[in-house]
């Protein structure tokens, strides 16, 4: 058996009185510094809407002197743009963090839809996949985030929430009698958080995977109260990440570093998967409980798992619709 | 014409000036005593702003708290406007007055409301992204979206309406009917469409089963008519006490009749509620559970629960019998139990069982920090504040009392009379 990593207080209680008290000593920057420099007036867009930005500087200068001439919602920018503004990203965490940093932009591909399925009778509840998340998409270390939640249900009791425990702490698992359930985002095709956002700074590409702009997020955390499956996170404090754990490969909608006060959550490790490539919760599983792949390629893993294993999605009744699978594979 | 005016708004502005800078010993302790209050709310916002909303007792499976509690209780407390309708349909003779200071109080509540949404966003200074053109406002998908508007809206209507009432009477002049009455009448169904519009930003979410119920929308409208008019009612005494203005004491007995009718649906409401979840037992029983009974050695809620339950049921007990109504003594202790029970009920009531247990099961026991306690005390503290001038202000105009340079040289009737118009 597997010795299991200890869940060192996630999400609720990482923050303590005495973790959040601290701010980082370092200048990490906001989303869109350095208001009115040249370089950010190149991600403006055109003339008009340059206008609009200045307008917006003197409507709320007192206030947003800090964001309000940063770029409009990256989900209108003309690819160029987006370009452009990518490569101002890189060059800033390349700095801050002191190592070769590169923002993708990677759209998606023509012909995927990603889904993923999670074999209840395989997962021993060891959370390598939680902590091969973390490392993988740069979350806070302090106050923690996790963005997979694994949840120990009794046998007697079935998938059963209200009877789950996410603070299970043994010696060894699996323990007996129990089952695991790991819970991430389910990549709604029908996405309840997307339908709240006031802001528009949440959305469904066309690969099926949800996206938050971490720049445009304003967070009120009403796509938190939306979500049906906790996936969610708030950045409660200045997240906090040791240069040389941050992984250098990102995605911009991805695993880029966030600010205090925005919202973030899985997303099938964009930066990975459209690249071709599995997110790391597939990889690092010792089991080969996880599985994914495209919902289109008829000769896929997920297509047989679908097909031909007993299936189920979390809370069917809300009608969020989930790509996200669980099944019984024995 | 653009220098007169410039000129008129300037001895209005000269005149509100004069007559919030004067008062007496108890006038500026009253100031002195909020502005503590509002600055020890601006630094702990400070604080939280620096550090980030970790120094609030909101996490991740509770992610909205005290700050939105009393949001939604505020919004209700905005709903004071709707007295018009009574005052309208009994005909009481102060009727101006009434939906002059309804209205004041409804502009305070607003003010609020919208201060608590600023702290307990995460990015305040990103505010412009809901502001179209510069911002995305995603209306309307987002029921928040419509909040915004509706909020804003109804903030609009009755500034534009208290505002001009004022100014007109200060210039000795009677208000424009044609402006004000269609006003006033359209921020009647605008205060049932801002509780409708709150209630469904909850209602709408299935992941909560504690507010995907049909009922919340109605029983917002229900509790909103019990907490406003508390307010105004206490109100209308003071000011009647210690100024010239007057009001027929049967104005607020039929304003205390009527909050007990409302408090009855209320209750009402609550009972069909419960039944339904109880009687039914489904796993969706879980937040009225937390709520009435505690999960387990869950119970922080539970004295909070049967609390609010005693002060509704006393404040419509008080009101509905004809004698307790219209004893003073019992009256105001009516209005202070209606508007703490509808407190706890539509605030901390509504917010932490919706979210507890959170979704996938786990219960945080929430309670709020001092940052958060310090922070809504500066708000409400501002509210109070803003309340206290714009009544030195409007009281004295609207009786007539003090008026601009114009009115004396053309001899013009007195502001009361003008507001009579």
């Amino acid at each position: 058996m597997l010795n299991q990593r200890p869940e060192a207080g996630c999400g609720s209680e990482g923050c303590g009185s005495g973790g959040c008290g601290t701010q980082s000593g370092g200048s990490h920057g906001t989303g869109n510094q350095g208001c009115g420099s040249a370089g950010q007036g190149d991600y403006l867009g055109d003339p008009s809407r340059r206008l609009f930005n200045i307008a917006a500087v003197g409507a709320v200068a007192s206030m947003a002197l800090n964001t309000a001439c940063g770029p409009k919602r990256l989900y209108e920018a003309p690819k160029d743009k987006l370009r452009a503004l990518i490569a101002e990203e890189e060059k800033k965490y390349t700095a801050e963090y002191g190592k070769t940093v590169k923002v993708s932009d990677a759209g998606p591909m023509p012909g995927v839809q990603f889904a993923y399925a999670l074999d209840i009778s395989r997962c021993i509840g060891c959370r390598r996949c939680v902590y091969a998340c973390v490392d993988e998409n740069n979350q806070s270390r302090d106050p923690q985030i996790h963005w997979i939640k694994v949840n120990q249900m009794d046998k007697d009791k079935g998938v059963d929430f209200s009877h789950a425990d996410p603070y299970y702490n043994p010696e060894q698992v699996p323990q007996e009698g129990h089952f695991y359930v790991p819970v991430a985002c389910q990549q709604c095709e029908d996405p309840p958080c997307v339908k709240v956002c006031p802001t528009g700074a949440t959305w469904k590409e066309k690969d099926g995977i949800v996206v938050i702009d971490y720049d445009w997020c304003i967070g009120c955390r009403y796509c938190m109260a939306a979500c049906p499956y906790g996936a969610r996170h708030f950045n409660w404090a200045e997240p906090k990440i040791a240069p040389s754990e941050l992984n250098p490969n990102m995605h911009y909608l991805g695993n880029r570093p966030r600010t205090k006060g925005v919202v973030e959550k899985c997303t099938f490790c964009i930066q990975r998967s459209r690249e071709g490539r599995y997110p790391a919760c597939v990889e690092v599983c010792p089991v080969g409980a996880r599985k994914f792949g495209n919902l289109l390629d008829a000769s896929s893993e997920i297509r047989y798992i679908i097909e031909h294993k007993r299936i189920l999605v979390l809370k069917e009744e809300l009608n969020t619709v989930p790509r996200f699978f669980y099944f019984y594979a024995t | 014409m653009p220098l007169k005016s410039i000129r008129l708004f300037g001895g209005f502005a000269r005149g509100s000036l004069q007559l919030i800078s004067e008062g007496n010993r108890a006038y500026w302790m009253w100031l002195a005593f909020l502005g503590m209050l509002i600055i020890s709310g601006a630094l702990a916002y400070a604080a939280q702003v620096t550090t980030g909303l970790g120094l609030t007792a909101m996490r991740d499976p509770v992610s909205w708290g005290f700050y939105i509690g009393n949001f939604t209780f505020l919004v209700g407390v905005a709903a004071a406007v709707v007295l018009v309708i009574p005052a309208y349909v009994y005909d009481w003779k102060p009727i101006r007055e009434v939906v002059l200071y309804g209205e004041l109080l409804a502009i305070c509540s607003i003010i609020m409301c919208l201060m608590f949404v600023t702290v307990d966003i995460g990015r305040p200074d990103r505010f412009w992204h809901l502001m179209p053109p510069f911002g995305h406002l995603n209306f309307p998908s987002s029921v928040l979206a419509w909040d915004v508007v509706v909020l804003n809206l109804y903030f609009l209507v009755n500034f534009v309406v208290a505002t001009h009432i004022l100014y007109r009477a200060f210039h000795g002049k009677p208000y424009i009917k044609k402006l004000v009455v269609p006003l006033v009448l359209l921020s009647v169904p605008m205060a049932v469409g801002i509780h409708t519009v709150t209630a469904f930003l909850y209602n709408g979410l299935a992941a909560r089963p504690y507010w995907n119920s049909s009922i919340l929308a109605p029983q917002f409208l229900a509790s909103a008519f019990c907490s406003g008019p508390a307010i105004l009612l206490v109100m209308l005494q003071l000011l009647r006490k210690f100024t010239r203005f007057e009001i027929k004491d049967e104005a607020i007995w039929k304003v205390a009749e009527l909050m007990a009718y409302a408090m009855f649906l209320n209750l009402f409401l609550h009972g069909a509620e419960a039944f339904k979840e109880f009687y039914s037992n489904t796993q969706h029983t879980l937040y009225t559970r937390y709520w009435y009974l505690g999960l387990g050695e869950h119970k922080t809620l539970v004295p909070y629960a049967w609390s609010a339950v005693a002060l509704n049921i006393l404040g419509f007990a008080l009101f509905i019998s004809p004698r307790t109504r219209r004893n003073w003594t019992t009256l105001n202790i009516g209005c202070l139990a209606t508007y703490a029970g509808v407190y706890i009920e539509k605030g901390m009531g509504l917010i932490i069982p919706g979210l507890t247990p959170d979704t996938l099961g786990e219960i945080y026991v929430y309670y709020p920090t001092a940052t958060e306690l310090r922070v809504a005390a500066g708000i409400f503290a501002t509210g109070f504040l803003l309340f206290t001038l714009m009544l030195k202000v409007a009281v004295p105009i609207s009786l007539g009392e003090f008026h601009g340079k114009e009115r004396a040289e053309e001899g013009a009737p007195s502001g009361a009379a003008a507001l009579a118009h």
